[in-house]
């Protein structure tokens, strides 16, 4: 049989043709996943803050205490007692080094020396967020100012950046120093920052944040800055409030109340 | 061949070096080893068919990552309209309750590392010794 040109080309493209069938069919019925479900807008319109009461706060010490020993069980936070390494998302520090712009010589005998609850202020114009180069830290449009762990690359610039000091680096692996773990929260590993991030796995679920749930006194309060009907605002009237360092601009979203 | 008593012996030698690896491999077996990942006996399903896990689990764990930390949605609807709590943790690992026996199977055959456990636990660790 004469083969000619033609025929040739016809059947080796009918050849190609159907050697591409398998493969085409199958990038067609690829199984493609669904989209995630729409986002409920649970960031939107929402600014939290938080209220500490001072003089609830001196009246019961041990309440601090339980505030902060709850935090740091919930979030696998290590104790690891040295200075240099150790890891705090909610701590104590003393009234004049709280608030030095509010000490002068007649300063009330009652205030010095008194421990005051300090944690991550959430500011509004968060200093940490602006020096991260991978974005692991960034404020969150309900305000929280978020940490990544999956993309901290340790730099700890956010810890230069921080005027509060609230952020701590892992020297060494955490998990030998956590005294129970708690498989709902993820440990640390060796090289990123950490910090207090107002609970926000808890508000995902509805829950307060554990510092007000653990106490009894309510000495601090939580809620939505910008509801003016809030328990939060409420606790505003007629008190006098005071946040950590306000000339530095930094807008904390953590009020002092005394 | 100059040399041919010395040079043929020690050729066969070369070769029977050179191809140590490939062997022995077969001689203890090793070629025909398969990873066996266990699967739960009580589960029927997973998030998304076997088919798509398969080759997309990974992919499928880094958006489910980037949502819940950068985005906040926590719910994952999976194509059969079957909704999922995204977690590492509680989703997958309430199946497949010990990382040796499923994901370590064909992730120490391919020689794939990763560093989900630096941080992430699974329920058997914790009772195998991480207090």
């Amino acid at each position: 049989m004469e083969f000619s040109r033609r025929g040739f080309l016809k059947i080796a493209g009918l050849t190609f043709l159907g050697l591409a069938a398998k493969p085409g069919w199958e990038v067609i019925s690829k199984v493609k996943p669904s989209e995630s479900s729409p986002a409920p807008n649970y960031f939107s319109g929402k600014k939290w803050g938080m209220v500490i009461d001072l003089k609830k706060c001196w009246e019961a010490k041990e309440e601090d205490i339980e505030s902060i020993n709850t935090c740091h069980r919930i979030h696998n936070v290590p104790s690891i007692q040295s200075i240099k390494e150790e890891i705090k998302w909610i701590w104590t520090i003393e009234y004049e080094k709280t608030f030095p712009e509010h000490i002068h010589d007649f300063n009330e005998e009652e205030y010095k020396g008194r421990s005051v609850i300090v944690l991550c202020n959430q500011c509004d114009d968060p200093p940490c967020t602006k020096y991260c180069p991978t974005r692991a830290t960034w404020k969150r449009e309900d305000g929280i100012v978020m940490m990544d762990f999956h993309r901290c690359i340790g730099c700890r610039y956010c810890m230069a950046g921080c005027p509060y000091g609230s952020r701590s680096f892992n020297w060494r692996d955490p998990r030998p120093f956590i005294k129970k773990v708690n498989l709902e929260f993820p440990t640390r590993t060796k090289g990123v920052v950490e910090k207090c991030n107002f609970c926000e796995e808890r508000l995902s679920q509805g829950l307060l944040p554990a510092c007000v749930e653990a106490r009894k006194d309510k000495a601090i309060i939580f809620g939505d800055l910008n509801d003016p009907h809030s328990e939060i605002r409420r606790a505003f009237h007629g008190r006098h409030i005071l946040q950590r360092q306000p000339e530095l601009g930094t807008k904390p979203k953590v009020f002092y109340i005394v | 061949m100059y040399d041919g008593k010395k040079i043929i012996p020690g050729l066969v030698l070369f070769l029977g070096i050179v191809t140590y690896p490939i062997w022995h491999n077969t001689v203890s077996g090793k070629t025909s080893y398969v990873p066996k990942p266990e699967i739960p006996a009580d589960k029927k399903e997973c998030v998304e068919p076997k088919a798509f896990i398969r080759i997309n689990h990974k992919d499928l764990l880094d958006d489910w990552r980037t949502s819940v930390v950068r985005s906040g949605i926590r719910i994952y609807q999976a194509s059969n309209k079957k909704k999922y709590t995204m977690s590492l943790n509680r989703t997958c690992m309430d199946c497949h309750k010990d990382k040796t026996k499923f994901c370590d199977q064909c992730h120490n055959y391919m020689g794939v590392r990763n560093d989900c456990w630096d941080c992430h636990m699974y329920p058997k660790e914790l009772k195998a010794g991480v207090k």
